[in-house]
């Protein structure tokens, strides 16, 4: 039972193919990678997530055509406090990989990924319903799950497990 | 005009509110509206230790308990690097299979019924509750199994169960025949299933749908075969994919993946290895309760255990397994205590869900329904 270290050091990690074409592309782009449990993830500028996804996933290298999932982690009383999370799949290449977008708690907005893939109107709708972030672009950035005149995102770290009562 | 239908319409499955604009019989708009069985389980599982994390993991999806388990524990596995015995995790494929057979089962049963088949519910329900019964006999539970721990399986099969499961192995597949003797040939079933409800692959990709509803759209991907896990790689099957992007094809599609299931199980039958069924990895998998009465360590393990949890260092993991349903994904998070610091859940339905618009719109009312059984929501799993 032992987890290697995670390797977090650019240099080392250029040859994935996500990373150099981002790098290629714009260097501004890439904040941090992190490759950690056979896992890689990239920490994006988050003014250039819509255009690095859009890049990944017509590229032909890396072919990340399928967005398989959205979501958030609260790092309260952390700043940056929030990450949002994108999970990117390569049907044709068969693999993964994670990008991460760190939200400062002043400006909960982030540009929204419909207008390239449908799919994350759910999981957006999602994210901003339990976490309150923005996304700017949504074409019905709505309550999903909670009741539309509730109060407050439940998943925040400062919301109590058992609610407000 | 404005439709509403559900939130308690019983094609729906669970608690799902569609709203319908038309005109005349033609759909022109459809909107789903979820959220009726919000539960808050991601909240909840940041306030319990790793292992308490189990049976929350059943209650998502009430047709493939055990397929959230399995997700839950190799993602749990891998922030720890754990090594999972052999024969544990082809205990976790027989039964994972097993699952998949009772959840196709109880959705061709249903789907059958929304669409007037009624014979085919009772066949169906005949077989999955010998599949129920299996579940008991070795969880001790018919549906909220929580079977697969963390490090392994939570008990030995009891006396006679693989005899059991090879029993019900070698007749059903006469079984899937009676099945598709009541429906694939049927004419009335093939004008409301053929041609109906049509998505394009790119379609099916954009909206993020997965599972035998990107396969009926001739999209083929399986992540048993094409990103294995719990040694799935040493399997032979095929995945099954139809081209016509229509409620027929998702149908066959979940008919042949009945008999590929059942193949799988007939190989962990037979190629079933000896040996122990937990990793050792004392102070993460409980001790065996024969050790607990005899050995102190034994003892203070489970007691430290069931008090504190288990450390299990920072990092953090997405773990995306094949459920009936499509891509069942947990990610992980952990702060390096005891309780993860956050648990996601990425439902196969609440994608799928999404083509639903796609499929409907500019198609009859009375499609709706068919497009909605061809995708097999559970809601609860939608909602979580």
């Amino acid at each position: 039972m032992s987890v290697a270290a995670a390797i977090t050091d650019l240099e080392q990690l250029k040859g994935h193919p996500a990373v150099a074409r981002l790098l290629e592309w714009n260097p501004a782009s890439v904040v941090g990678v992190k490759f950690d449990r056979d896992e890689m993830t990239i920490y994006v500028d988050r003014s250039n997530l819509r255009e690095a996804c859009a890049l990944l996933r017509d590229d032909a290298a890396c072919a990340f055509n399928f967005l398989s999932d959205i979501t958030c982690v609260d790092w309260y009383p952390a700043e940056p406090r929030f990450e949002v999370i994108y999970h990117l799949l390569s049907i044709s290449k068969k693999e993964r990989v994670r990008l991460k977008v760190r939200l400062d708690s002043s400006s909960l907005a982030i540009e929204s990924l419909t207008p390239l893939w449908a799919g994350a109107n759910y999981f957006e709708r999602e994210v901003f319903d339990l976490f309150g972030i923005r996304f700017t672009g949504h074409p019905y950035l709505r309550r999903l799950l909670m009741p539309e005149d509730w109060e407050g995102h439940p998943l925040r770290k400062d919301y109590p497990v058992e609610g407000y009562r | 005009m404005i439709l509403n239908m559900g939130p308690q319409h019983p094609s729906t499955h669970g608690v799902l509110r569609v709203l319908l604009e038309i005109d005349g019989e033609t759909v022109v708009r459809i909107m789903p509206d979820i959220g009726f069985l919000h539960t808050g389980i991601e909240k909840t599982c940041e306030a319990k230790f790793y292992q308490q994390v189990v049976p929350l993991t059943d209650r998502i999806d009430y047709l493939c308990p055990l397929t959230n388990n399995l997700c839950y524990a190799l993602a749990v596995e891998k922030l720890l690097g754990l090594e999972i015995p052999p024969k544990a995790q082809w205990m976790r494929v027989l039964m994972n299979e097993l699952t998949r057979i009772n959840s196709h089962l109880v959705w061709l049963g249903t789907h059958a019924l929304d669409i007037g088949a009624m014979t085919v519910f009772l066949y169906c329900f005949r077989e999955r509750e010998e599949i129920l019964k299996l579940f008991e006999a070795i969880s001790g539970q018919r549906m909220m199994t929580s079977y697969f721990r963390v490090g392994g399986v939570a008990l030995e099969p009891p006396l006679g169960f693989f005899d059991r499961v090879r029993e019900f192995v070698g007749r059903f597949p006469e079984k899937v025949d009676e099945y598709e003797n009541l429906l694939t040939g049927n004419p009335i079933w093939m004008m409301r299933t053929q041609g109906v409800a049509r998505m394009t692959a790119e379609d099916a990709i954009a909206l993020g749908a997965s599972g035998p509803t990107l396969r009926g759209s001739g999209v083929d991907f399986d992540l048993r075969r094409d990103m294995p896990y719990s040694s799935y790689e040493k399997f032979k099957f095929k995945v099954p994919v139809a081209q016509e992007g229509d409620v027929f094809a998702r149908y066959m599609c979940r008919v042949r993946e009945l008999r590929e299931s059942n193949e799988i199980v007939k190989q962990a039958l037979d190629g079933m290895p000896e040996g122990a069924i937990k990793a050792d990895a004392p102070g993460i998998v409980l001790p065996d309760r024969e050790k607990m009465k005899t050995q102190m360590e034994a003892l203070i393990y489970h007691f430290k255990i069931i008090t504190e949890g288990f450390a299990v260092p920072a990092g953090e993991v997405y773990q995306a397994v094949e459920s009936p349903r499509g891509e069942m994904g947990y990610y992980i998070v952990s702060d390096g205590t005891a309780k993860p610091y956050r648990v996601h859940m990425r439902a196969a339905c609440l994608a799928n869900l999404q083509t639903l618009p796609k499929m409907c719109e500019g198609g009859l009312i009375a499609d709706v329904v068919a497009a909605i059984g061809s995708i097999d929501i559970v809601l609860g799993e939608i909602d979580r």
